[in-house]
């Protein structure tokens, strides 16, 4: 088992690549994006210049030092927010215009308390066409089967009819992870989804990331502090610098997968995470000074 | 069981403290030689009631008909304004101020008003309890939908939901317990409001009928007044918590729900 070389962040612009006719074009692709929050001399740039752009089916992870921008870009890439210069695309269109199908999970499950734990797993479809148009047809026959297949998948068959606040934080995280998927969104974007939990739980949610990851083969950005769950669940890692953030490096993560929890032990994943550490730290070193 | 048994106990003892305080009164009265004029007892002022029901039950209906109109009103007209102020940061900081300002006038003082718009009898009774019920409910509906967390509204908007979907599947939902428990303050406070109305201009209800009581020093009959007001208010109150407890739940899950599962 070998870890690819810390490769200089390059990666391509989706305009060459379009220019030059080559495919696969990216799903995602960050272009010169700068975001500023604020304005005048009170204005704060949380993003400067930043390049990233990620192909259909990868799985990536920001890492970077607290307040360093990666919360940002995926609200650059869910719409939420608006670059402040610079384009973001999404499935070849400007984002805001583009009919990809985004899931999205927070550190806090935001489940909703008065519906069961199926229910708020369907709520993606009740919302997002082409499933809204049939939500009153299928919401108890078909819809109501996928959320029981995906909850299964996740570990937490026979939960359907429990409510949130009945499942521990764990198994509340899976039902969020559910949610997030059962739209079968083009993207996936996690901010921190493990962050709350404790050692043990993480570790068995990584394995069923991973695991939904290998069956759907979603395209994944995560947002994460932890150095271990990046190395884990990515096959890419992009390492941020400190405010105002741009990404610093940009490595290949080539644990054949699927990957044993014991794989965070080998040398070669601990010299990983290790250089990843240092780097950060001395990004938030430099900073600070 | 056990926790039947605590309810039980917790029911059995604020009954008997509300037979207590009737007890004491009566022999409080009986013992000191109250003149009835001053403060009837309890039992005389329940034995005007049952003797003259038939005078007081018209008085009793028309006070909880413009109660439970202007107190209709008031829901529908403070859940429309509730939505559309919790809806918006911006309508939630713009029209706070005016609805402080409006709430703080005394309503006593808009009867007069009311009367000369609309005439002395049942319109200024629904008007004034309309009024009195709107501002907590507003204020209660607006909180509920607009203390979302942020996080949730992103996961919405992600999902590409639009404000409707967002506040028919998450802000109203979420809105309800507020809501509910602005009713059981409104409905009080209806009352409050139709009975005020009744006394300054009306020549029917339980309040015009407590003021030509006092007027002529038929005090028990005022004090039968004040009975009929306190049952009724109770009767409301209990019904709009029942409901409550069944629409939401889900909000008071350590105590009922989890019993239930």
């Amino acid at each position: 088992m070998t870890v690819a070389p810390l490769v200089q962040a390059s990666p391509p612009l989706a305009s060459t690549t379009a220019a030059a006719g080559l495919p696969p074009r990216p799903l995602i692709a960050l272009e010169d994006v700068t975001v500023r929050f604020g304005r005048g001399a009170a204005s704060v740039t949380a993003l400067a210049e930043t390049r990233l752009a990620i192909a259909r089916g990868d799985f990536v992870a920001l890492v970077g030092p607290s307040g360093c921008g990666k919360s940002t870009i995926l609200r650059l890439v869910s719409g939420l927010l608006p670059p402040s210069s610079g384009t973001v695309i999404v499935a070849g269109r400007e984002v805001g215009a583009e009919p990809v199908r985004i899931g999205m999970a927070y550190q806090n499950a935001t489940l909703l308390p008065w519906l069961t734990v199926r229910q708020n797993v369907m709520l993606p479809l009740k919302i997002v066409e082409p499933f809204r148009s049939a939500w009153r047809r299928k919401k108890r026959g078909e819809y109501r089967d996928r959320a029981e297949a995906l909850l299964a998948q996740v570990g937490l068959k026979g939960f359907g009819d429990k409510y949130p606040w009945q499942l521990s934080g764990g198994m509340q995280q899976r039902t969020n992870l559910c949610r997030a998927l059962i739209h079968e969104p083009d993207l996936l974007l996690l901010d921190e989804p493990f962050g709350a939990l404790d050692q043990f739980t993480r570790e068995e949610l990584w394995a069923t990331m991973q695991e939904l990851w290998m069956t759907k083969r979603t395209t994944v950005l995560l947002v994460t502090h932890d150095l271990r769950e990046a190395a884990y669940l990515a096959n890419r890692i992009c390492v941020m610098s400190a405010r105002p953030g741009r990404i610093l490096e940009d490595c290949a993560v080539a644990f054949p997968r699927p990957r044993p929890m014991e794989v965070v032990y080998e040398p070669d994943f601990v010299t990983l995470t290790q250089r990843l550490r240092t780097l950060i730290m001395g990004v938030r070193s430099a900073a600070s000074l | 069981m056990e926790r039947l048994l605590d309810t039980v106990r917790t029911r059995a003892a604020s009954i008997a403290l509300i037979l207590g305080v009737f007890v004491v009164w009566e022999v409080a009265c009986l013992g000191f030689r109250v003149s009835d004029i001053i403060l009837p007892r309890p039992s005389q002022v329940v034995a005007v009631l049952v003797d003259r029901w038939p005078a007081i039950a018209p008085h009793a209906s028309q006070t909880l008909y413009t109660t439970l109109v202007g107190f209709g009103w008031g829901v529908l007209v403070g859940v429309a304004l509730g939505v559309l102020i919790g809806s918006s940061r911006l309508a939630f900081q713009t029209a706070y101020p005016l609805l402080v300002g409006i709430s703080s006038i005394p309503k006593v003082a808009v009867v007069p008003i009311f009367v000369l718009w609309c005439g002395a009898g049942t319109v200024p009774a629904v008007l004034t309890a309309m009024i009195i019920c709107i501002f907590p409910i507003v204020v209660n509906v607006a909180t509920g939908i607009a203390t979302v967390e942020p996080e949730l509204e992103d996961v919405m908007r992600t999902l590409r939901a639009s404000k409707l979907d967002i506040l028919w599947n998450v802000g109203l939902p979420r809105a309800m317990p507020y809501f509910f428990a602005s009713l059981k303050v409104a409905i009080t406070l209806a009352f409050v409001g139709s009975v005020v109305a009744e006394t300054v201009a009306s020549n029917r209800g339980v309040g015009n009928m407590m003021m030509i009581a006092s007027s002529s020093f038929n005090v028990p009959l005022v004090f039968a007044g004040l009975f009929l007001l306190a049952a009724m208010g109770v009767s409301l109150y209990v019904i709009f918590s029942l409901i409550e407890r069944r629409v939401t739940g889900w909000a008071h899950r350590k105590t009922d729900l989890a019993v239930a599962t």
